[in-house]
């Protein structure tokens, strides 16, 4: 409760020091709105659907972008972790190809498959499959070899090992590649709407700067803001939390 | 020592009589004979390292047998290779006669980290093994609670592993080992990161649980007391590479203590024996700690 209040206050008088430093007119409302016209730019862009339309419209993009790397990403995974020639060779390749932003695979994806939603797609699957192909490696990696022993020793063998044991084994290290995936996607999704007419929130965002409707510009960020947040700290924490109570993993506070 | 092959040799005798039903064979054949048993393996440097040098011993059904030794004498490798979770380099490992050829469900390990797996609850756990075996839920269910109580673990069935303390996690990977009805337990200092009182208890609770089942018993520990306190023999494992130095047999009446003061002396007797392999052991890792 405390907790509660606190924040409270602190985004408060965040919202109090933006009101005065418009107030104050140092820079023209152009360039720092007051808060008052922001929030009109939020309720215009709701009443006239513009904003949830690029709500859908981006969410569809993230289903399809993240769904098909969740899938390639452990695939990917298990695959590397089946064979040491693909860990040696194509393992290798993956770390490095993970070091580039993926705004970078833009002008490669406009050319593959011109201002579409494909190049956008692209983009997702590039920025977060590797995230998840890594995390998994990661996981077969370090997880205790006692787990994938006492499984064996109580027979357990083939896909009953991989199925009860090394899975749940490793289920930490899959969660984690999980939400770093979406953080990626989430990421690369912007880039790829940025560029491309996709009715998206990345083309509204940049539609306000066509525009130069600095309130639209800051109402959609906050909005990708927040967006990120509620999958990120209600979904992904929540899952987080319940498997740690289980391991017993659990934060020390 | 010598003569621990003519001993081999006079078992395998033992069988093949057994086989063609002449009258020795009344004698009962080992549950578990290892011949000639031995593991090289890979160390850091790539030399090629002697883990256990030819192994011979049997061990009859029934039977508590408790290995000791200083720790890298091989013992708990011993325990793996048994199991068949490792492949020995040479020899085998008979099991009523048969070659141990992969992981059986009639040999069970019980791990000094117990290996129990923390996204399963406790009775989860435990119907594991029978689980892989295909046994129908409600036999399983059944089953389990009947182990559990053994264990005195069964107001515990919905708890996590990380809810017991170190006794207890012991207490449910006993309970876990046994409910696949194995002939044999392969236990690897089980009871090693207990406190003193816990391991009491469960000594305790294991020489009744033995007495009850019957279960054939491979028990590895570097205390010498502990193997004194359970095992029908102790067999003396040299420091690297591991070989039976020497045998013990324990004629101790049970149900025996630790503080017993014939547990005491007997163990005293073998930790002379043993002094000298635990002395190479502590050579060999201040040697190491210098080369570092």
């Amino acid at each position: 409760m405390k907790r509660a209040a606190r924040q409270f206050a602190f985004y408060a008088l965040l919202l109090g020091a933006w009101w005065l430093i418009a107030r104050l007119h140092i820079w023209p409302p152009y360039i720092v709105p007051p808060p008052v016209d922001v929030y009109n730019a939020l309720k215009d862009g709701f009443e006239d659907h513009s904003l949830l339309i690029a709500i859908g419209v981006s969410s569809r993009h993230m289903l399809l972008g993240y769904g098909i790397s969740v899938i390639l990403g452990m695939f990917l995974g298990i695959s590397l972790a089946a064979s040491q020639y693909l860990e040696e060779t194509v393992g290798g390749l993956l770390v490095s190809l993970q070091s580039m932003p993926s705004i970078c695979w833009l002008p490669l994806a406009v050319l593959w498959f011109g201002l579409s939603e494909n190049a956008i797609l692209f983009v997702i699957v590039m920025g977060s499959t590797l995230s998840v192909t890594i995390s998994m490696e990661t996981g077969r990696k370090q997880m205790p070899k006692i787990y994938s022993m006492a499984g064996r020793n109580l027979g357990a063998r083939k896909w009953n090992l991989f199925y009860y044991v090394l899975l749940p084994a490793s289920m930490p290290y899959i969660i984690t590649g999980l939400k770093q995936g979406w953080a990626f996607a989430w990421r690369s999704l912007f880039a790829g709407e940025m560029l491309s007419l996709s009715l998206g929130l990345g083309q509204r965002l940049n539609a306000g700067r066509d525009n130069n409707d600095m309130p639209q510009v800051i109402a959609v960020m906050i909005l990708i803001v927040a967006i990120g947040y509620i999958v990120d700290g209600w979904f992904f924490r929540s899952v987080e939390r319940r498997l740690h109570h289980k391991w017993g993993l659990l934060p020390s506070t | 020592m010598s003569a621990t092959p003519n001993l081999v040799e006079e078992v395998l005798k033992q069988e093949q009589d057994h086989a063609s039903g002449s009258p020795r064979a009344t004698l009962p054949a080992p549950k578990l004979c290892l011949q000639d048993l031995s593991l090289h393996y890979r160390a850091a440097d790539r030399s090629k390292l002697l883990a256990l040098d030819k192994i011979n011993l049997q061990v009859s059904a029934g039977e508590f047998l408790c290995i000791v030794g200083p720790s890298g004498c091989g013992k708990s490798t011993l325990l793996y290779l048994i199991a068949g979770l490792h492949e020995p380099s040479s020899g085998k490992v008979l099991m009523d006669g048969k070659v141990v050829e992969r992981t059986g469900t009639d040999r069970i390990m019980i791990f000094q980290e117990h290996g129990l797996f923390p996204w399963l609850t406790v009775e989860e756990n435990v119907e594991f093994g029978m689980k892989m075996k295909g046994i129908k839920k409600a036999e399983r269910r059944e089953q389990t609670h009947e182990y559990l109580k053994m264990v005195h673990l069964q107001k515990f069935q919905k708890s996590y592993i990380h809810q017991l303390s170190g006794g207890m996690r012991q207490r449910v990977a006993i309970a876990r080992a046994l409910a696949t009805e194995p002939d044999v337990l392969l236990m690897d200092e089980p009871f090693a990161a207990l406190d003193a009182q816990t391991r009491d208890l469960l000594h305790d609770e294991l020489e009744r649980i033995w007495a009850k089942t019957g279960r054939t018993i491979v028990f590895v520990t570097h205390n010498v007391r502990e193997a004194v306190r359970l095992g029908d023999r102790v067999a003396v494992f040299t420091f690297r590479p591991g070989r039976v130095k020497r045998e013990y047999k324990i004629d101790l009446p049970r149900p025996r203590h630790l503080e017993d003061a014939a547990v005491a002396g007997t163990a005293r007797e073998i930790l002379n024996d043993l002094r000298e392999e635990i002395d190479k052991s502590l050579a060999a890792e201040y040697e190491s700690g210098v080369q570092r």
